[in-house]
C-alpha cells in the first residue's frame, strides 16, 4: 500500500489497513486448493472447497471471503468464480462467508477486508479455485457419460454434450470420489464473459426492494434491544450510578454494568432509548478529560519545533541538499475526523449453553470472535459469527469494539441482545482519522525539477489503537487478557520512539522523481482513539503532498499539469493518468464559465489517480460543478463498478474537503449528529466523470485510491480562483 | 391502541404513543427495510410516504399516523413487481452499502408520483433530505430521470395505490 519499503519485513509484519485489521504474521492458510473435496452429509452438496458448492438441486453456492461494504466485493469476487464456471453471475448464490482459516486474507494474516486488496489478492487464487471445480466436475461428467472431455462445453452451471444439458449436479457424485484438480487452466482473458464488462451489480435488487439483511435487521423471538450509555469522555468508567428511575420504565428487562457504561436492556429499541434518558451516572474521568483541540495544532507546532523525530525514509542527502536561500516551505493543518456510516455500530449477540453466537457487519469476523470468546468466557469455537452486510465500513468495522461491548452486556444481563449504537454514540466513540500537522520543504531547479522534498510529521498514529483494540484476539488464547492489554500499552512506547508507524507518513513524499528525500516524524497523541479512514494516511497525505506541489508550480512559474508531468517521467502509470485527466477535462478551458480548475494525483493502495476540479467562488461561497477523474488500477473486472467507486470516493472526500471536522473540549467530543457533522447532500455534489486507463496488469485498489488527491484538487481550483492558498482542511476561505 | 394502513393492511398497536412511526415499524411489524440512521429527521434513511408524502419516521410519534396510510419500502410494488424507481436503480448500479436506498427510494417515487417531470433543481429539493455516505447522488439523480421517463410513457410497475384503502381520517 506503500511505495516505500520502510521497516515492512520480519516475523510480526505489521501493517495498517483501511479495515484490514493489522497483524500479518505467517499466513495460516493458503487458498483453496489445499482442502480436499467432499460430500457435505446433511445437505448431499458438494464442497469442492471452501468457497464453492454446488448442491444437488444444482444451485452454485459461493461463500465470500471478503465483507461488503458497498465497494462491490459480493459481485465482483462472484465474478471471478462465475467466470471460470461458465455460469452468469446472477446465477450464483452467495453466502458472506463465516470464519474460517481458508478466508484469512493473505496480505494481512486476519479474515480482513480494507486496504482497497479483495479483488488484488483473490483475482487469481479464487478463479483458480473455481477452475478447479470446473475441471473437476468436466472429468468426473467425462467418465460418467463415457466422453472425451474435449467434447464437453459448459453454460450457466450445465455441461452440454451433442447439445444435452447436464446439471452439474449429475456428477458431483463422481467428482466427490476424485481427487481435487490443483492446478487446472484458467481461461484465456480473450474468451472472458464476464471481467471486464459492465454488469449490473448482482446484490442491487436487494438493495432497492429493502430486503438486504444488515447487522441492524437481525431479529428473532426473545431479542432484547440494549442501549449504552458511555461516558462523554473515552474511556472513562462508571464511579456510580442510580437505575432508580430507568428500571420503572416500560419495557425494560435489564440494567447493567459494563467496562464503557450502564446499558439498557428493553423489549424494544425505543423502550430501552427512553429508559437510558433517566439513568444517573458518575464518571470517573480519564487522562484525555484534560485533552482541548482548540490549541492541538500550536502543541503540535512546538513538539515539531522541539523534537527531531523518527527518520521513516531518506533518499540522496535528505534534507542537506535543502538550497539555502531557495527553500520553499509551507504547513499543513488536518483536523480529527469521524467515519459516519449511515447504519450505526450494532450487534446482537446469544450466549446459551456454552456456545455463543453473534450477527453483526463487520471487516475483521475473525478479530470479532477472538474477542467476543475473551468477554464471553467460551471457547473460540463455540463462538459462531454470522456476517451481514455493512452500512457502510470505510475502516471504522474493522473494530470490533461493538460486538464487544454487545457481549459484556449479553453476559452480564443472561439475554440475547442487540446493541444499537445512536448516531450520536457512532459520532462520539469512533477511531478517528487522526489529526495531522505537516511541514514541507523543498528546492527546485533553475529547470523546474524538484531537487529536494522533505516532509515532517506531527500526530497520533494508528497502530497503538489497532494493536490495543485486536492484540486480545490474535494472539494465542492460553496468553491471559493481562498480558495482553500490557503488551499493547507498550506497543505505544514502540511507535513513539522506535519505528514510525506507516500509515502515519504514507504519500507524503511519494509520486515524483526527486533525488534528495527525507521524511520524519513526531508521535503526538492525546489519547483520542485514531484509526483507519478511507485511504489511511494517504486521505490526507494527499491533500498535503498535492497542495505542495501546485505551491512548487506556482513558485516556479509553471503550469500545474506540465510541472507535474515534468517530475513524473520514472512513473508511467503516475504519468500517463495525470496526462489522460488534463485531456479529458480540456485543463485551462473550464467546462463551466467562470469556473477554475485545479489538478492533483496521487497513488495509494497500487493504484495511481488523478482529478481535476472545477471549482467557483462567488460572494465567499465555494462551489464544485465538476470532477474529472483517471483511475489506473490494473486489469479491471467491471468498469462500471470502478466508476462508481471513484464517484463514491470523491463525494466521500468531498464531505471532508468542505465540512469535516471534529472538536474535542475537555476530552469531549463536541460533534453528534448530523447537523454538526455534516456530509455531503445531493445538491452540493458535482458532476464527476471518470476515465480508466486501459490495462492488462495485475487489478489493484479501487475502493480508496480516488479520496486522496480530492481536496487537493478543489483547493488548487480555489487558488486560482481567488488566490488564496488554503493550507488547512476543512477548506475556509479567509 | 393505534390503527392505521400499513402497505394496505389495517394494523393496530398499543405501543406507546409516543414510539416514533420507524421503531413501531422495525421492532413491532418486523418490516426492516425501512433504517435508522440518526433520530433526528436529517438523514432520511427512515423515510416512508404517510398518505403518499415522503416523511421522516424516526421523529414522527405513531400517534401521528391514526388512521391514515403508511407505505414502507416493502409496499412500494406489489409482490413480485419492481417499481419504475427501483428498476431504474437496479439498471443504473445505484446501491453501493445500500444501507440508505430504501429512503433515498421512497423520496424519489413520493416525488415521480407528484411531479413526473422534476427538474434537476426539483430533484435536488426533494432528494435533499437524504444523505448517502457512499456518495451514489450522480446515480441517484440519473436513475430519477429513467424513471420519469419511464412514468411518463406508463411503462414498468405503476405507482403502488393499496387495495384495501380506506376512507382518509385524521384523527391525531
Amino acid at each position: 500500500m506503500n511505495n516505500l519499503e520502510t521497516s515492512r519485513r520480519g516475523f510480526l509484519k505489521m501493517m495498517t489497513a483501511a479495515g484490514g485489521g493489522l497483524i500479518v504474521g505467517v499466513p495460516l492458510a493458503g487458498c483453496a486448493n489445499t482442502i480436499k473435496p467432499q460430500i457435505i452429509s446433511e445437505s448431499g452438496a458438494y464442497k469442492a472447497d471452501a468457497f464453492i458448492q454446488i448442491s444437488p438441486s444444482n444451485n452454485i453456492h459461493f461463500y465470500l471471503p471478503r465483507s461488503e461494504m458497498g465497494q462491490g466485493v459480493y459481485h465482483g469476487l462472484t465474478t471471478l468464480i462465475a467466470e471460470e464456471l461458465f455460469t452468469d453471475p446472477d446465477l450464483i448464490q452467495v453466502h458472506h462467508g463465516h470464519v474460517d482459516e481458508a478466508f484469512i486474507n493473505d496480505e494481512y494474516g486476519v479474515q480482513g477486508t480494507g486496504g482497497s486488496n479483495s479483488i488484488k489478492v483473490h483475482y487469481l487464487p479464487l478463479r483458480q479455485a473455481a477452475a478447479n471445480t470446473r475441471d473437476a466436475l468436466l472429468i468426473a461428467a467425462s467418465s460418467k457419460l463415457g466422453v472425451a472431455v474435449s467434447t464437453l462445453e459448459l453454460r450457466n452451471s450445465h455441461i452440454i454434450h451433442n447439445g444435452t444439458e447436464h446439471p452439474f449436479a449429475d456428477f458431483i457424485d463422481v467428482a466427490s470420489q476424485n481427487e481435487m484438480p490443483t492446478v487446472a487452466a484458467l481461461k484465456d482473458p480473450k474468451n472472458f464473459l464476464f471481467i471486464g464488462k459492465d454488469r449490473k451489480r448482482i446484490d442491487a435488487a436487494a438493495k432497492t426492494d429493502g430486503t438486504a439483511q444488515f447487522g441492524i435487521d437481525v431479529d428473532f423471538p426473545g431479542l432484547q434491544r440494549a442501549v449504552l450509555t458511555r461516558c462523554p469522555v473515552r474511556g472513562g468508567t462508571v464511579k456510580s450510578y442510580s437505575d432508580d428511575a430507568a428500571k420503572l420504565m416500560p419495557g425494560v428487562t435489564a440494567i447493567v454494568v459494563i467496562d464503557n457504561g450502564v446499558a439498557v436492556v428493553a423489549e424494544s429499541y425505543w423502550q430501552a432509548r427512553q429508559a437510558s434518558n433517566v439513568l444517573e451516572i458518575e464518571w470517573d474521568l480519564p487522562e484525555l478529560a484534560q485533552f482541548n483541540s482548540s490549541n492541538f495544532k500550536q502543541v503540535m507546532q512546538a513538539a515539531m519545533d522541539e523534537d527531531d523525530g523518527n527518520e521513516a525514509h531518506k533518499e540522496g542527502a535528505g534534507a542537506k541538499a535543502l538550497v539555502a536561500g531557495k527553500t520553499f516551505s509551507a504547513e499543513y493543518w488536518a483536523p480529527y475526523l469521524a467515519h459516519a456510516t449511515m447504519e450505526p455500530m450494532n450487534c446482537t449477540v446469544k450466549i446459551e449453553h456454552g456456545r455463543c453466537e453473534v450477527w453483526l457487519g463487520c471487516q475483521a469476523p475473525d478479530i470479532a470472535q477472538g474477542l467476543v470468546a475473551i468477554y464471553a468466557g467460551v471457547d473460540r469455537d463455540n463462538v459462531t459469527i454470522n456476517s451481514t452486510f455493512l452500512g457502510g465500513g470505510f475502516g471504522r468495522r474493522a473494530y470490533a469494539d461493538y460486538a464487544v461491548e454487545a457481549t459484556q452486556i449479553a453476559k452480564a444481563s443472561g439475554l440475547p441482545v442487540q446493541l444499537i449504537w445512536s448516531r450520536e454514540d457512532d459520532t462520539q466513540n469512533d477511531y478517528y482519522r487522526p489529526a495531522s500537522l505537516v511541514r514541507f520543504n523543498a528546492s527546485v531547479t533553475e529547470s523546474g525539477l524538484i531537487d529536494t522534498l522533505v516532509a515532517k510529521r506531527a500526530g497520533p498514529d494508528l497502530m497503538p489503537y489497532q494493536i490495543d483494540s485486536a492484540l486480545p484476539a490474535i494472539v494465542p488464547s492460553f496468553v491471559p487478557l493481562g498480558l495482553t492489554e500490557w503488551l499493547a500499552e507498550r506497543s505505544r512506547f514502540v511507535f513513539e520512539k522506535l519505528i514510525v508507524d506507516e500509515a502515519s507518513v504514507e504519500g507524503l513524499v511519494e509520486d515524483y522523481d526527486v533525488p534528495n528525500k527525507e521524511l520524519r516524524h513526531v508521535t503526538v497523541d492525546p489519547g483520542l482513539p485514531c484509526g483507519a479512514w478511507r485511504s489511511v494516511g494517504h486521505s490526507s497525505a494527499g491533500f498535503f503532498k498535492e497542495s505542495f506541489i501546485d505551491e512548487l508550480a506556482f513558485e516556479s512559474k509553471q503550469d500545474p499539469v506540465n510541472f507535474r508531468l515534468n517530475n513524473s517521467k520514472k512513473d508511467q502509470r503516475f504519468h500517463e493518468v495525470l496526462r489522460l485527466v488534463a485531456e479529458k477535462a480540456n485543463w485551462s478551458k473550464p467546462k463551466y464559465a467562470g469556473a477554475s480548475q485545479g489538478i492533483a494525483a496521487h497513488s495509494s493502495f497500487n493504484s495511481r489517480a488523478a482529478q481535476v476540479a472545477e471549482v467557483s467562488v462567488i460572494n465567499g461561497q465555494i462551489t464544485v460543478h465538476r470532477i474529472v477523474c483517471a483511475i489506473d488500477c490494473g486489469l479491471v473486472v467491471n468498469p462500471d463498478v470502478v466508476k462508481t467507486q471513484m464517484e463514491g470516493c470523491i463525494n466521500f472526500a468531498l464531505t471532508a474537503a468542505l465540512y469535516g471536522n471534529i472538536d474535542v473540549v475537555e476530552g469531549v467530543v463536541q460533534q453528534s449528529n448530523f447537523h454538526d457533522y455534516p456530509i455531503l447532500r445531493m445538491d452540493a455534489a458535482p458532476e464527476i466523470e471518470v476515465y480508466i486507463v486501459p490495462s492488462q496488469d495485475a487489478p489493484t485498489g479501487v475502493g480508496e485510491p480516488g479520496v486522496p488527491p480530492l481536496a487537493a484538487a478543489v483547493a488548487n481550483a480555489i487558488f486560482v480562483a481567488t488566490g488564496q492558498r488554503l493550507r488547512s482542511l476543512p477548506l475556509t476561505l479567509g | 391502541m393505534i390503527q392505521f394502513e400499513l402497505n394496505g393492511q389495517s394494523v393496530t398497536t398499543d405501543v406507546s404513543p409516543d414510539t416514533p412511526l420507524l421503531w413501531a415499524v422495525r421492532d413491532h411489524f418486523k418490516l426492516k427495510g425501512s433504517k435508522f440512521g440518526c433520530g433526528m429527521g436529517l438523514c432520511g434513511a427512515c423515510t416512508m410516504h404517510l398518505d403518499g408524502d415522503a416523511i421522516r419516521t424516526c421523529v414522527l410519534p405513531i400517534a401521528a399516523v391514526q388512521g391514515r396510510q403508511i407505505t414502507t419500502i416493502e409496499g412500494l410494488s406489489p409482490v413480485d413487481t419492481v417499481h419504475q424507481v427501483q428498476q431504474a436503480w437496479i439498471d443504473h448500479n445505484v446501491p453501493q452499502c445500500g444501507y440508505c436506498q430504501s429512503g433515498q427510494i421512497m423520496s424519489a417515487s413520493a416525488l415521480l408520483a407528484q411531479n413526473s417531470t422534476p427538474s434537476d433543481t426539483e430533484i435536488d429539493s426533494a432528494m435533499q433530505g437524504n444523505i448517502c455516505r457512499c456518495g451514489t447522488y450522480p446515480r441517484i439523480k440519473q436513475a430519477i430521470k429513467v424513471a420519469a421517463k419511464a412514468i411518463q410513457n406508463n411503462s414498468g410497475v405503476a405507482y403502488f395505490i393499496p387495495e384495501k384503502i380506506t376512507a382518509k381520517e385524521s384523527q391525531v
